[in-house]
């Protein structure tokens, strides 16, 4: 019979507590070289040499903003059939083509742009590009595509809307911003079903533009080689017309969160959200590093308290949302239906907390190393790196945002995070919403800034 | 991926080191991956092991409860672990001037996790709302990962449900903890990996000086987890209050992927042959040509290739409009099987497989803490962290006949159907 210790007999040792070993000397990240440039077509094209394993990385982002009601179907379908046909090649051959040099595309839509992300082996980089080409100058959308991906669009649309998620989100947009065409991330079942090829083929002809557009291309690939390669193949790719941009959202101001009841819903989202501003602004830094402290990161005030100390929740992080016209500050937690009230009790503690009780020294420290290192390790591959840039990039920054940006977070004072802290998180500040059990309303009603649908 | 040189070494208590020393961006990844998956967790204790792995972040003798993950993400770095069915792995990536504090972490916890009834109650409760959220409040949750094993297989290991139940969970106490720790958590049942900018010898010293005097604990003999394959075919139902579409999982038994690999290669191209792709043949035809599904897939290991020893699961799985008979898409499935078993791919099929796979495993592995569990996990399963060097060649090498083959062994009368009804009327 084997005898086993106790768990505290486990947990000491003879020797005792060790300390904690000092942190080494840092060696800093090798410069990349990049070429940033736009083409006679418009197109801007960054390029950058990260040979880290024999693959290019590539994100097309059009900005694709449209008024039209039915904008968002017609969208989704063009997403949908863009890699369905061209006169060369169908749906099938364009997969053949991709997989025999290891690569991908795939396209998606948002209400600000239609993305195009692919990847394949360096070696295969020109049939990468002369499958993108080919799909943005000559998609047929096909009449045959258009309709057996109309009816799969339906059905994936029905399960989406089925995720707590998804439906939070959707009530989170309607509450913010009403009916600005930013909330239509997903379009309704109805609209797609009456979407025809011709509309699509119009909304391609009209809207897949060039001008305006952004190309990344992040890999095993000399920057200038790769623009002039890029150049070359998306030379008949071309407009006098600029790709659309989404119209200004309005400003946040705070308000009661709005309650929407979710039969059978055994947790709760928790989503609020309050006005920023975006990377460009001198206060970022300041506002990226308070956001942290907040709930941006594990070791965060609301992380160590709803989850570590009360156990309400798996999940509670905030984070900073980018928008055409500025950015957001998004509160989220899913909790037991149970605790809704209390975490909700617990998040606007937190949220005053920042800013009458600002960061410790010990906390800037922490959230300006985890700031530096985790942008170090995000770019440090191919596909962190393209992601990244394309996401930077699309709001009028570069490689050079990124390779100064640990320069600007050291430069933060403890004063300016306190200053973003009160201005940024003030309770009052922030509207939202919550899904759950309608039985949690009484409680949620009891503490105030809730109301019913 | 370029290779990297691998350097491997024991410590005196047991413990296996892999050190791969690559000096491109000034980061490294630091794994321990611990030889204990919920398949050896003790009956009625469900999600144990799962709860554990909570419990190894919650302070050992010098950490107190949250200085774990302030240790690391205040030194730039990011962290995580996560519980499989035949390992639990922790890691770390960080900057490279941090090596020293990772190494310091996983040696404190593997010497002396501190756990505590406090901790123990507060992770239950935390552990309960990731089942909600991954399982119970949202459409197909823990489909199939959750609900296919209980129809294929008998044994209590291989069929429960690895997140637990929640009486299971609440029920746990510190003597199971102990035991668990004691029996599993030994140097000698571990592997740890230091991956990125470091130099062999500066790994070693730095390895010696943190893990060297942990105590040596026999590891404990690994028992066979290997069960008769089904005789007939097995059905199972669930029904989901909130998916709003009916799906089914069909599994299979599949070759032994450690000692059978090139049978078990085989199987990965026939998963990639079958649904990767448009013009793979279950995608063109049930998807575009005839199309009855809404997704289908096909896939080896329910958490996906590499992960598990012997019995491990090929899976196909699809969702469908309520119109659409699940028959007519088992017997579409049946009749591509078929198809290939009588046929084998072409040649152009598969080098589409492969450099797939090729370009796939590049990409995952630029990422330096995938690189650095996969290195950590292949020294644990297959005793070989240069199957990561080796893989595209052994991929390219799986001949169309062996897939024909593979394709032949996946029959009806051997295999388990879970069906997943919508039963919700929150539609």
């Amino acid at each position: 019979m084997t005898s086993f210790r106790t768990a505290s007999e486990i947990g000491r040792t003879e020797l005792g507590p060790r300390p904690l070993p000092a942190l080494g000397v840092q060696r800093s990240a090798t410069g990349l070289s990049v070429q940033d440039t736009v083409l006679d077509n418009g197109l801007r094209v960054i390029a950058v040499h990260q040979p880290t394993v024999p693959m290019v990385e590539l994100r097309l982002r059009i900005p694709f903003a449209g008024t039209d009601p039915l904008h968002a179907a017609v969208a989704e379908v063009l997403a949908s059939t863009l890699l369905t046909g061209t006169e060369r090649r169908d749906r099938f051959a364009i997969d053949t083509d991709l997989a025999l040099v290891g690569g991908e595309l795939d396209a998606s839509v948002d209400p600000e742009r239609l993305a195009i992300a692919g990847n394949a082996l360096a070696s295969g980089f020109d049939t990468l590009l002369d499958v993108l080409a080919d799909t943005l100058t000559g998609a047929l959308h096909s009449e045959d595509e258009v309709g057996r991906e109309r009816d799969r669009l339906v059905e994936r649309i029905a399960v989406a809307r089925s995720q707590p998620s998804v439906i939070a989100r959707e009530a989170l947009q309607r509450h913010r911003y009403g009916d600005h065409p930013f909330t239509r991330e997903m379009p309704d079942a109805a609209d797609v079903a009456v979407v025809t090829a011709q509309r699509v083929r119009e909304l391609h002809a009209g809207a897949v533009l060039p001008r305006g557009s952004l190309l990344v291309l992040v890999g095993d690939v000399e920057p200038a080689d790769a623009v002039a390669r890029i150049a070359s193949a998306l030379a008949g790719w071309a407009s006098d017309a600029s790709a659309v941009e989404l119209p200004p959202l309005p400003e946040l101001s705070g308000g009661d969160l709005l309650f929407v009841p979710r039969p059978g819903a055994v947790q709760s989202q928790l989503r609020l959200s309050a006005q920023a501003v975006p990377r460009t602004d001198e206060l970022y830094p300041a506002l990226q590093l308070a956001n942290l402290v907040y709930g941006g990161f594990f070791s965060s005030r609301l992380v160590e308290n709803i989850r570590e100390d009360k156990g309400y929740t798996y999940h509670a992080r905030s984070s900073v949302e980018f928008t055409p016209s500025g950015a957001t500050l998004l509160v989220e937690s899913d909790t037991a239906s149970d605790v809704t009230a209390p975490a909700l009790l617990e998040m606007r503690y937190e949220l005053g907390r920042l800013g009458v009780v600002p960061p410790t020294e010990s906390e800037v420290d922490t959230v300006r190393r985890y700031a530096v290192g985790t942008l170090l390790i995000s770019t440090g591959s191919q596909t962190g790196l393209a992601s990244q840039l394309a996401a930077v990039a699309a709001y009028g920054l570069g490689m050079d945002w990124l390779v100064g940006h640990p320069a600007r977070l050291a430069e933060v004072t403890a004063d300016q995070i306190a200053e973003a802290a009160r201005r940024f998180f003030s309770p009052p500040r922030y509207t939202g919403v919550i899904v759950g059990d309608v039985a949690q309303l009484p409680y949620l009603s009891a503490l105030g800034g809730v109301r019913a649908e | 991926m370029p290779v990297t040189e691998l350097n491997r070494f024991t410590l005196p208590n047991g413990l296996r080191v892999v050190v791969a020393p690559d000096p491109t961006a000034p980061v490294v990844g630091v794994s321990v991956h611990y030889d204990v998956g919920f398949r050896s967790e003790p009956q009625g204790r469900t999600g144990f092991a799962h709860l554990f792995e909570h419990l190894m972040f919650q302070g050992s003798e010098s950490l107190e409860k949250l200085a774990h993950f302030r240790h690391v993400q205040s030194s730039g770095g990011t962290f995580n672990g996560s519980t499989h069915p035949d390992y639990t792995d922790y890691f770390e990536v960080l900057p490279s001037a941090a090596l020293e504090r990772a190494l310091f972490l996983e040696a404190d916890r593997m010497r002396a996790p501190k756990i505590t009834e406090e901790n123990l109650r507060n992770q239950v409760d935390v552990v309960k709302e990731e089942i909600r959220l991954n399982v119970l409040n949202r459409p197909y949750g823990g489909f199939p990962w959750i609900l296919l094993p209980p129809v294929l297989y008998q044994t209590f290991p291989n069929a429960h449900n690895g997140y637990g139940d929640f009486s299971e969970l609440e029920q746990a106490d510190l003597d199971d903890c102990a035991q668990f720790f004691d029996t599993y958590y030994a140097p000698a049942n571990a592997v740890l990996t230091v991956a990125g900018d470091v130099t062999v010898d500066q790994a070693r010293e730095l390895i010696d000086r943190h893990f060297g005097d942990v105590p040596h604990r026999p590891a404990p003999v690994r028992p066979s987890f290997s069960e008769p394959v089904p005789t007939s075919e097995l059905r199972g139902e669930h029904l989901d209050p909130h998916a709003p579409l009916p799906a089914f999982a069909v599994g299979y038994r599949m070759p032994d992927p450690i000692n059978e690999l090139d049978g078990y290669l085989a199987n990965l191209v026939l998963a990639a042959v079958l649904a990767e792709g448009d013009g793979s043949r279950l995608q063109q035809r049930l998807l575009h040509r005839e199309p009855l599904v809404t997704d289908i897939n096909a896939a080896c290991g329910l958490f996906g290739p590499f992960e598990a020893r012997d019995p491990d699961t090929f899976i196909v799985t699809a969702v469908h409009s309520p119109e659409v008979a699940q028959e007519r898409v088992l017997t579409a499935v049946d009749e591509e099987l078929d198809k290939l078993a009588a046929a084998p791919p072409s040649e152009q099929e598969l080098a589409k497989v492969t450099a797939r796979w090729v370009a796939g495993l590049h990409r995952e592995h630029d990422r330096l803490i995938a690189r650095t569990l996969a290195f950590g996990s292949l020294e644990l399963l297959y005793g070989d962290p240069g199957l990561v060097h080796q893989l595209p060649e052994r991929i390219s090498a799986v001949t169309p006949d062996a897939v024909a083959a593979a394709a032949k062994a996946l029959r009806p009368d051997a295999r388990a159907v879970l069906t997943v009804t919508p039963a919700g009327g929150d539609q």
